[in-house]
């Protein structure tokens, strides 16, 4: 039986409009923060606070301690060591990172190690239809810059990666093979096992969007054997404002900045720039610290709760979520129902027959449901599921069963609303 | 009536299933200004074509896509702009957009005969994440008149 975390949850026990109790389903834009996430942020403030990695002083050493403690925190959450993971502001950061780092090694930038980067016309670059924003443009920037071509593997009709003709797509022209984890719409979890060794068999890199997954499920990178992996904070309990790269160590160490500035350096010259070794190499400038530090707050968290337990909880509550969405007349659901041998995600984008996303998540907010609408940053998914927005409910450790039912409920009577004032066609 | 029932007045709803001066019409008119318009947050968007005669808009018709909101909006802008001068066209535009701005209050009576139906949009004001909604079609209004003129001068 998964505990009733919900007391470590201060803003939960406010209330909605009107009085109303909070339902709050949009964890998968940004969680809730437990008083452990805050109380660590706020005590780094109040007891340590201090430049990290220079001075000689007192506080300056326990808030450097305090930071790369976290780092290797975060690196032990997703199965790897501390100076694999890279502090980025968010996960959209960590994948410009990569992608702007190969961008540079093309331009020339960087030394001998870097050339291995280097991108040319007549290479690929492969992401997935399924893809959110931030895993999309990166990559077609970085083609534009190099002269490199963008591929896709495509989706079927409810979203699955298509791996038909995976070897025709990924070939040795490929030189990265960018892919999410999980899918913020459908749910999906992708099949990174057969990705992983399509691109090993090529010798293209992979980068892995993880921002669904890791708050949510296991995960372990080097398992996993993907290259590179990007994932945020706030969606895992923590705060805003920081978040993670994973990487192979050697690539880390040959891939070039693209960001220049203090901390980053061996030695400096008026003329030329050594680099120090990663991760210290991509932190130019003053960090996140605070931040880091609720993040790895919130990864000790999610350990004590243990992460088979959050993802079963979250199991058994996406599996009620999703079955009653689908079973609602006049409600589609974006993606697999999911089950067993489909592994899916703990939330549901839905699309009410006749009525706007928007106004879908108007009247669940007046029921004091919290819910995300539009095109969740993956409008290419979307306009391949043959629709233009879809309202979601996401799940996280706190959520309830009620909260599911609430949900449900309210979402059964938006049809009926506006159609008992004359629908909206 | 709740906030909610308040947004969703029937008036708005009637505009939003059969909305008024959709379906893009190729005015002959010597100006002619057409604007595209899209909403970020969530990709709803309006393409709108205005024909000048003189300083009157002789013709508006829009295509577009949305929530309730947006394509109500769209609706009751085409009958109360249609046919004016650009002169009322922008004290129209100004009142509506005050109208959005004015967090629910209902307005003054000389508003009200002045916006109509527009008028119904009064609880939008209360929900600051639909205002934008609202006010799509008057973006594209704005800008269209914009390159009608330009074509015009």
């Amino acid at each position: 039986m998964f505990p009733d975390v919900r007391s470590d949850f201060p803003l939960l026990a406010r209330t909605a409009r009107e009085g109303k109790p909070l339902v709050y389903l949009d964890s998968a834009a940004t969680a809730q923060k437990p008083t452990a996430v805050l109380e660590a942020e706020a005590d780094f403030y109040r007891l340590h606070n201090a430049a990290v990695g220079r001075g000689a002083h007192l506080l300056a050493e326990e808030a450097t301690e305090a930071f790369e403690g976290a780092r290797e925190v975060i690196g032990a959450f997703v199965g790897a060591s501390g100076d694999q993971i890279v502090w980025v502001e968010n996960a959209t950061a960590a994948i410009n990172l990569v992608a702007s780092g190969i961008g540079a090694a093309s331009d020339g930038i960087g030394d001998e190690a870097a050339s291995r980067f280097v991108i040319e016309p007549g290479d690929e670059i492969v992401v997935t239809e399924s893809e959110h924003h931030a895993n999309l443009i990166p990559w077609q920037i970085l083609t534009q810059r190099t002269g490199a071509t963008l591929r896709w593997i495509p989706v079927d009709g409810k979203g699955r990666l298509d791996l038909t003709d995976l070897d025709s797509i990924v070939t040795d022209r490929t030189r990265v093979l960018a892919f999410q984890h999980g899918s913020n719409v459908t749910g999906l979890i992708h099949p990174v096992d057969r990705l992983v060794a399509r691109a090993r068999a090529v010798g293209a890199l992979t980068v892995l969007d993880a921002c669904q997954t890791v708050p949510h499920v296991p995960v372990d990178f080097p398992a996993l054997g993907v290259d590179f992996a990007a994932f945020s904070g706030h969606k895992m309990l923590g705060p805003t404002g920081v978040g993670a790269l994973y990487g192979r160590r050697e690539l880390l160490d040959a891939l070039p900045p693209s960001v220049y500035g203090g901390s980053t350096v061996k030695s400096v010259t008026m003329a030329f720039t050594t680099w120090l070794d990663s991760p210290q190499r991509f932190e130019a400038g003053s960090q996140p610290v605070a931040q880091a530090i609720g993040m790895a707050a919130a990864a000790r968290y999610l350990t004590a709760l243990g992460m088979d337990n959050v993802a079963s909880h979250e199991a058994t509550l996406g599996a009620k979520l999703r079955l009653g969405t689908s079973s609602i007349p006049g409600v589609r659901l974006l993606g697999p129902v999911g089950g067993a041998s489909e592994p899916v995600l703990g939330l549901a984008a839905v699309v009410v027959d006749g009525v706007h996303a928007h106004d879908v998540g108007q009247v669940l907010d007046d029921a004091g449901i919290a819910v995300r609408v539009g095109h969740h940053c993956a409008q290419p998914l979307h306009a391949l599921l043959g629709v233009h927005s879809s309202t979601r409910a996401s799940l996280e450790v706190y959520s309830t069963e009620a909260e599911v039912d609430a949900f449900l409920d309210a979402l059964s009577g938006v049809r009926a609303f506006f159609g008992k004032k004359g629908g909206v066609s | 009536m709740s906030d909610l029932e308040q947004m969703y007045q029937q008036v708005i709803l009637d505009h939003a299933r059969s909305p008024h001066g959709r379906g893009l019409v190729e005015p002959t008119l010597a100006a002619v200004g057409e604007s595209h318009q899209v909403n970020p947050v969530c990709g709803d968007e309006v393409r709108m074509r205005v024909g000048l005669e003189g300083d009157r808009i002789a013709s508006l018709t829009w295509e577009g896509q949305g929530c309730s909101i947006s394509q109500a909006s769209l609706s009751v802008l085409h009958d109360l702009v249609e046919g004016t001068t650009l002169d009322e066209a922008a004290t129209i535009g100004d009142a509506f957009r005050a109208l959005m701005g004015a967090q629910g209050e209902a307005p003054d009576p000389a508003t009200e005969d002045l916006l109509g139906d527009a008028t119904a949009f009064v609880g939008v004001g209360r929900y600051p994440a639909r205002i934008k909604c609202a006010l799509l079609g008057w973006m594209a209004l704005k800008d269209a008149l914009l390159q009608a003129q330009k074509e015009k001068s």
